[in-house]
């Protein structure tokens, strides 16, 4: 291994010794709660650093364990972000209790670790060491405020249910093996394409129920809302966003070089799941009156959109849920930074009725938490449209019809009830005692800037996608070119 | 670069009026009105410079062109052009801007600059319906113009504005995607022909499209075109967003937004898919007649005097589909001026009622009457107007109708018989609004204030327009005509 193999796994190297790190600063450090922020926040941002210079080392294969091409460094690139922004609005969020607090940051950097696996991930060790090290501190991190009942039922909940899922995985995979006789990602589902046995059929298929669990797509959907609900709004931030992500990316990875997910049993079983997340989430999401909940809805029919540019598949599909992913991750840090920012340490800020005359009291967060709910309903100069429009062009280029009709009824069916929170925004509040707080606290300034850079990066991917666009296409075509060379 | 003016110029007053606007209420009213006087000018200078022979167009009938690159990756330009056709839109554009400024002038006190943003907004988003080029830029147009609309109900409408804000909003929101879909169809049909990626409008003239793919991608085009127009089964929107809106809304909503629609129409679905336009003619004008029909029907039996007028729209814009369906050069022309000259009578019918129910508090016509002589400014602009909307000879609605009715009895006698049966209704609903809240007597308008300095202003700028487009009718259908007569070449129809 050259030197600039490893620099290559630079990224990786340095998300592991800085939560190490943290570790320390937590045990020795006075300031607990600020050190463990600040040492965090550092390797974060050394993390992201490195990736430029990971980059020219692209495309390499690091033992059997790890691909590192551009396609992975671009998930790395957007998990780390992500936990950025994350750590931003945690960082008032949870200061009220800031002697117990500091260890927030240590699993929230752990996660991200466990999502950079995930997306590098070749072989199917890596791809469960991933996996496990990303969920075993999302059961802490959801049930991370103690004093709340709900908090531990779901955290409880996220873990029995993450075991299960787990345990189909697992399964999924031995059947895999004991067919193919390969732990490697592209061999399985190179076995899986063509004349499949039923063993490995089988075998993929158990593994769809894990990585749908995950993935919280229709009817793999339901912890969602309430483990959404329950947890800090921070920590739901990253389920949402991160953790997601991450398996979308191991996703595309697994099955687009080998063109399963376009065609034979698996485009069907993958086409389904898509309509059925569709319209499960965007009806439920209808009626509800809680924008946590809400937005987990919304979050299952945002994962069937990306499903549908995954069944499209090929260089198209993969740019597409590349991007895709990029637009929902913005809109949804931004709206989770806005509820954040607005919960004091009495009142998680969940209910709509709490955001009525939110553009009175705080016109700039109403503004920006206006173009997040845009986006995610995919209206122009956000980058909810420019996303769709992707997805819409790769769906429609694979000829998937119906699916790109059924995602653009849903998306006007999805207008619905991002309206009603948008048009709550700018209603006068409602009377004392129905949950709005009259005066409202001022926005804590970290959150309030991961708010504004959500805002301003939603608004300029939705004016100024070209040079994005043309990017993420070169980085997709990497991964089918790169998953060939690797055979 | 100066047909960017027409779509930049109100965003940057948009935002200028709402972050200005915030200390006090006026600058906002002024920013946003000096906006749309400068776009006014710079369409009648450009009306002048073409109609005088010294603009001459650059490229086919295109009297000028602007392009810059946008998403190269997928063939997507910032493309302008304007010919005949988008002029006479967009100068409508910037007078019905101006007209709503002037009619919330004192009708909005709530969130002022917000309004004016909101207002400058759909502006620039149906400027830029009218000028995009570029098919990818056209949808995103069509969506924007959306957003604020949407707000502007919502916030500022009457009683029942929630709801019909969200109902507006689903409508064209749907037919929007589906266009959007077909777009990209189109795109993907004209990528695998020609190898060549591009949404540019001149490009994908002529793609070859099998005839099945072309009427599915038709359709698409069609509804949302329909949504907007609206077309008969498609209109349960309007009445309610018309009424519910605040009257600038409604202006633009009437004015603007439903133009939108037939320009589309003319603009692409014809030019786009002769073939497929050809065999959904027929359809398409029965659909026409069915909504002239209806919403003459409807509109006799309103009690609302803002949802009557709503309900006249229905059936006036079912001429423009006749008309753009009968393929000749007449009825063609009859739909653009039917269009102008309903923009501006229903956008100052609409200001009229907008100024009564701010007297009165009602727009039920039951609680009026006495009009006339209690206000004889408002008895006066009503009759001017209620003459215009039944189609009185001499405006412009008149040249429209029978233009639209000429050619369809070129196409198909039958439809153009039942058509002209609409006017007989025009007649009595017209007449009845008028008699019901003029004449005779109520003690509910006794004391009401006759119109004002800014309101006589705005009424009586578009009612010369409208004389102007009923008396020499020429000049805008020369500017539309060779727009119009490239259009009618590609679907070799009869001139």
């Amino acid at each position: 291994m050259s030197a600039s193999g490893y620099l290559g796994l630079l990224p990786l190297a340095i998300l592991a010794g800085s939560a190490i790190l943290v570790l320390f600063g937590l045990a020795f450090a006075r300031q607990r709660y600020e050190t463990a922020f600040a040492l965090s926040m550092a390797g974060l941002v050394a993390a992201l650093a490195s990736l430029f210079f990971a980059w020219t080392g692209a495309p390499q294969r690091f033992t059997a364990l790890l691909v590192l091409d551009h396609f992975a460094y671009l998930s790395m690139a957007l998990s780390i972000g992500a936990t950025i922004v994350v750590e931003f609005m945690s960082f008032a969020y949870f200061r009220a209790r800031r002697e117990e607090n500091g260890e927030f940051y240590f699993l929230l950097q752990l996660a991200c670790l466990g999502c950079a696996v995930l997306a590098s991930s070749s072989s199917f060790a890596s791809f469960f060491l991933g996996l496990e090290l990303l969920s075993t501190p999302l059961f802490t991190l959801i049930g991370y405020r103690r004093e709340r009942e709900a908090g531990l039922r779901s955290a409880f909940m996220y873990l029995i249910l993450a075991g299960v899922s787990s345990a189909f995985l697992l399964f999924g995979m031995a059947l895999v093996y004991l067919e193919t006789g390969s732990l490697d990602i592209t061999t399985a589902a190179r076995a899986a394409s063509g004349s499949a046995s039923f063993t490995v059929l089988a075998g993929l298929a158990l593994m769809t129920v894990g990585i749908g669990f995950k993935l919280a797509v229709a009817p793999f959907h339901v912890w969602t809302p309430d483990i959404y609900d329950a947890a800090p709004a921070p920590a739901t931030a990253f389920i949402a966003t991160a953790s997601k992500g991450a398996m979308a990316i191991l996703l595309v990875r697994f099955f687009a070089p080998a063109g399963i997910a376009g065609a034979g049993p698996f485009a069907w079983i993958f086409a389904a799941i898509a309509g059925i997340s569709m319209f499960t989430g965007n009806i439920l999401a209808l009626r509800e009156g809680n924008l946590k909940r809400l937005l987990a809805y919304s979050s299952i029919a945002h994962l069937g959109y990306i499903l549908v540019a995954f069944v499209a598949s090929g260089n198209q599909g993969s740019a597409a849920v590349s991007f895709y992913l990029v637009a929902y991750f913005v809109s949804n840090l931004a709206a989770f930074a806005a509820v954040a920012g607005l919960s004091t340490n009495e009142a998680e800020a969940d209910s709509i009725e709490h955001y009525r005359g939110l553009a009175k009291g705080h016109p700039w967060a109403a503004a920006a938490l206006t173009a997040s709910l845009l986006s995610l309903a995919g209206l122009p100069l956000t980058a909810g449209f420019m996303g769709k429009f992707v997805i819409f062009e790769a769906g429609a280029g694979a000829f998937l019809w119906v699916l790109v009709v059924i995602l653009a009824v849903n998306s006007t069916i999805s207008i619905f009830y991002y309206l009603r929170v948008v048009s709550a925004l700018y209603r006068p509040a409602s009377e004392a005692g129905t949950g709005s707080m009259s005066p409202r606290p001022a926005m804590p300034a970290l959150a309030a800037i991961a708010l504004a850079a959500m805002a301003i990066a939603i608004i300029v991917i939705g004016a100024m996608p070209g040079s994005l666009m043309a990017f993420i296409r070169e980085v997709a075509r990497d991964i089918a070119s790169n998953a060939a060379a690797a055979l | 670069m100066m047909l960017a003016l027409f779509i930049v110029l109100p965003l940057v007053c948009g935002f200028a009026a709402w972050i200005l606007g915030s200390r006090g209420s006026t600058a906002g009213r002024w920013i946003s009105l000096a906006g749309n006087a400068f776009n006014l000018v710079l369409a009648a200078w450009l009306w002048i410079a073409q109609a005088s022979g010294s603009l001459v167009p650059v490229e086919g009938t295109w009297l000028a062109l602007s392009s810059m690159p946008w998403i190269p990756a997928y063939g997507i330009s910032f493309t302008l052009g304007l010919d005949g056709l988008s002029l006479l839109f967009v100068a409508l554009t910037s007078l019905l801007g101006i007209a709503a400024v002037l009619a919330s002038w004192k009708g909005i006190q709530e969130k002022v600059a917000f309004f004016h943003f909101c207002l400058c907004l759909v502006l620039a988003g149906i400027n830029g319906v009218f000028l995009s080029i570029d098919l990818f830029l056209f949808a995103f147009m069509w969506e924007l113009m959306l957003i604020p609309m949407y707000f502007l109900i919502d916030i500022w409408g009457h009683e029942g504005r929630h709801r019909a804000a969200l109902k507006f909003f689903l409508f064209t929101q749907i037919g929007g995607l589906l266009m959007f879909v077909a777009i990209i169809g189109l795109y993907l049909a004209h990528a695998a022909a020609t190898g060549l990626r591009t949404f540019d409008y001149r490009l994908l003239l002529g793609t070859a499209l099998d005839p099945t793919r072309g009427m599915l991608l038709m359709l698409g085009f069609f509804a949302a075109f329909a949504v907007k127009l609206p077309a008969f089964p498609l209109h349960a929107w309007l009445p309610d967003a018309h009424t519910e809106a605040p009257t600038a809304g409604s202006v633009i909503l009437a004015g603007l937004l439903l133009k939108t629609g037939g320009y589309g129409l003319i603009r692409f679905v014809l030019p786009l898919f002769p073939e497929a336009s050809r065999s959904f003619a027929p359809i398409a004008m029965w659909i026409g007649v069915a909504g002239i029909i209806y919403g003459g029907f409807m509109a006799f039996s309103q009690t609302d005097m803002k949802r009557l007028v709503a309900y006249t729209s229905v059936s006036h814009l079912g001429f423009v589909l006749l008309g753009v369906f009968a393929f000749n050069v007449q009825a063609l022309n009859g739909a653009v001026i039917q269009m102008l000259s309903h923009g501006l009578s229903t956008g100052a019918l609409f200001i009229l009622v907008g100024s009564l129910q701010d007297r009165l508090h009602t727009r039920e016509l039951s609680r009026m009457g006495g009009l006339w002589s209690a206000a004889p400014k408002f008895g006066a602009f009503g009759l001017v107007l209620t003459l215009a909307l039944l189609g009185l000879p001499g405006f412009g609605n008149f040249i429209g109708e029978f233009l639209v009715l000429l050619g369809a009895y070129r196409a198909s006698v039958s439809v153009a018989v039942v058509a002209a049966i609409g006017l007989v209704f025009a007649m009595v609903y017209s007449l009845r609004m008028y008699q019901l809240a003029f004449h005779g007597e109520s003690s509910d308008t006794k004391e009401v204030r006759d119109l004002g300095a800014i309101e006589i202003a705005a009424l009586g700028a578009m009612i010369i327009a409208l004389f102007w487009l009923g008396i020499f009718p020429q000049g805008a259908m020369d500017a539309a005509s060779r727009a119009l007569g490239g259009i009618l070449g590609i679907l070799g129809g009869t001139a």
